[in-house]
């Protein structure tokens, strides 16, 4: 069982490890982006933990659907729309939820990342997020059908995008502002991949302390 | 970094202020979430036509808030896209009861932003309509990139839909012109500088005193080539050639549908130039780059249309998108059929455009 204070604790720890990695993420933009994802990532996260007092009680559903509506009109760019849409869409999935079992985590993750594709539409290795996401979902699905419990089922889905992220290093962007660099964006990892799983492991690391 | 700024964090509110104190006759500023709207809004039974995009293009959008143009402007920070927050309260403010048109550059983050307010306007009950802009010939293909920007044709395209509107079409007649304004247009522009974003302090890119950037973004996006300098003749002949051979180019584009409540997809082919064609020709700065030069570029724009059979009807002379202090030009040129060149000399009355009024 994930309960609604571990939620809540994923989303700070989130917060804390976006500030942490707020200059490594700008760097990797700078390399084939606008050089701000690091910057706009910490300031969304930062408008989180403000807004997260007023619903830390509610139930997980609403927790998740106001962390996506304060990351969509306060991060910008393309990132905002796509994590505000994943939080959106796994939070309307889990609407009145007081706490998740492991077919719930799974489908939280799910339908968020089902958002992300139809928001931006990418597929696997155009050298995005989805390339961290796809994955992991692959990984966590097949280790739930095996009898996994679930931090070792999240276990393998933090593993698997932490490899998908590492697979966009030699990819060619086809989306994004990266894209036009074409040949140019080839050795350089994706930002949006890596502040994925950056998040994905914050979830890990949250119910392995608690 | 040296420019007229008080502190980076304040230049678009700054800016924003300055619009409002300096333009009342013809908008007002919202601020948080931050959009600019006609003095008059909302226009009762007219469709409300809404844009918007990173600041650092000015006068592009605010400037062309008013009169026979746009309804809202929704700016961002320098170069990086507005929020969904700021269309969707942009557009409960102007909403006449006819509906609103978003007019959507195409560049990841602002289609991203814009299609999210769409859905938001759309769940409030308003109704609404997105067309991308996408005319930079600069990019060759749409398969492997996010596609062709949005530059030089959004002017024309807020110009031309912001009559139409004025003039009584409705919410889908607006989106039909502005598509085809869009498939009609398409530009190129190239840098002689680069600019510096005040977040970021220094120069975007690198560009030696003996080279420039041919077919360059106006976020100062790479080009398709850097080139030792040339003269205008020479540059101006490349850029007119670049958009009049320019063959047809093909993509998906995504739209609303009011019905379905949801996105469609459609696949759109703009024509390629020809003998015969009546266009708009519209030499830009990019901020940095004085008048003059722009009219030893239109010389050779001038000249070159003629050979090619083309004729152009009307024309724009400028700085009015621009990519902050950036030295360099675009030329777009827009096919212009009656409706077209109706709907461009019909009157406008906005800070950034002003004539037939």
């Amino acid at each position: 069982m994930v309960t609604r204070d571990q939620i809540v604790h994923w989303l700070e720890a989130t917060a804390v490890v976006m500030k942490e990695n707020k200059e490594y993420l700008t760097q990797l933009d700078a390399a084939i982006g606008d050089a701000d994802h690091g910057i706009n990532m910490d300031r969304g996260f930062k408008k989180v933990m403000e807004k997260l007092p007023s619903v830390a009680d509610k139930d997980i559903g609403n927790i998740l659907k106001t962390t996506g509506m304060t990351l969509i009109s306060s991060v910008g760019g393309a990132s905002g729309p796509l994590y505000g849409t994943f939080f959106m869409r796994s939070g309307m999935a889990l609407a009145s939820k007081e706490e998740l079992n492991d077919e719930d985590l799974f489908k939280m993750l799910k339908t968020g990342v089902e958002g992300i594709v139809q928001r931006g539409r990418a597929q696997l290795e155009d050298k995005t997020m989805f390339d961290a996401w796809s994955p992991a979902l692959d990984a966590m699905q097949a280790a739930l059908d095996n009898g996994q419990n679930t931090h070792d089922a999240l276990k393998a889905a933090v593993d698997a995008a932490e490899q998908g992220m590492k697979n966009t290093i030699p990819l060619i962007a086809r989306k994004g502002r990266a894209s036009y660099l074409g040949e140019r964006s080839r050795g350089h990892q994706d930002p949006g991949a890596t502040s994925s799983y950056l998040m994905l492991n914050a979830l890990l690391d949250t119910l392995e302390n608690e | 970094m040296k420019k007229l700024i008080n502190a980076v964090e304040d230049v678009v509110k700054e800016q924003l202020e300055g619009m409002a104190t300096a333009h009342p006759d013809m908008l007002k500023v919202h601020f948080e979430p931050n959009y600019v709207t006609r003095a008059d809004a909302p226009v009762q039974g007219k469709v409300a036509l809404i844009s918007g995009g990173g600041s650092g293009h000015e006068p592009m959008h605010g400037g062309f808030v008013g009169k026979g143009m746009l309804d809202a402007a929704c700016p961002g920070e320098v170069f990086t896209s507005p929020t969904p927050d700021q269309m969707y309260e942009a557009a409960k403010a102007v909403d006449g009861g006819a509906g609103v048109l978003f007019l959507v550059k195409n560049y990841t983050g602002d289609v991203l932003n814009f299609e999210t307010a769409a859905e938001l306007a759309y769940g409030d009950g308003i109704k609404v309509q997105s067309i991308l802009i996408d005319d930079d010939a600069a990019v060759k293909d749409s398969l492997y990139t996010a596609g062709r920007r949005g530059v030089g044709t959004t002017v024309l395209a807020e110009k031309i839909v912001g009559a139409a509107a004025e003039a009584g079409y409705d919410l889908e007649q607006c989106a039909d012109l502005a598509r085809k304004v869009n498939q009609n247009g398409r530009s190129i522009g190239i840098a002689l500088t680069s600019c510096t974003v005040p977040a970021a302090g220094k120069p975007t890119f690198d560009l030696g005193e003996d080279e420039y950037e041919f077919g360059i973004g106006i976020h100062g996006e790479p080009g398709r080539e850097r080139l030792p300098m040339a003269s205008a003749d020479e540059i101006g002949e490349k850029m007119a050639l670049a958009i009049l051979d320019d063959g047809p180019y093909t993509r998906t584009v995504r739209e609303w549908d009011n019905e379905s409540g949801d996105w469609v997809e459609k696949e759109l082919t703009d024509p390629p130039f020809k003998s015969g064609d009546q266009v708009i020709a519209f030499v830009n700065s990019m901020g940095g780059t004085p008048v003059s030069e722009l009219y030893a570029i239109y010389r050779k724009l001038a000249e070159i249309c003629e050979n090619k059979g083309v004729t152009i009807a009307r024309n724009l002379i400028g700085p009015y998108i621009t990519s902050l202090e950036m030295q360099g030009c675009s030329i777009t040129l827009l096919k212009a059929d009656d409706e077209i060149l109706k709907f461009w000399d019909a009157p406008v009355v906005t800070p950034g455009l002003r004539w037939g009024a």
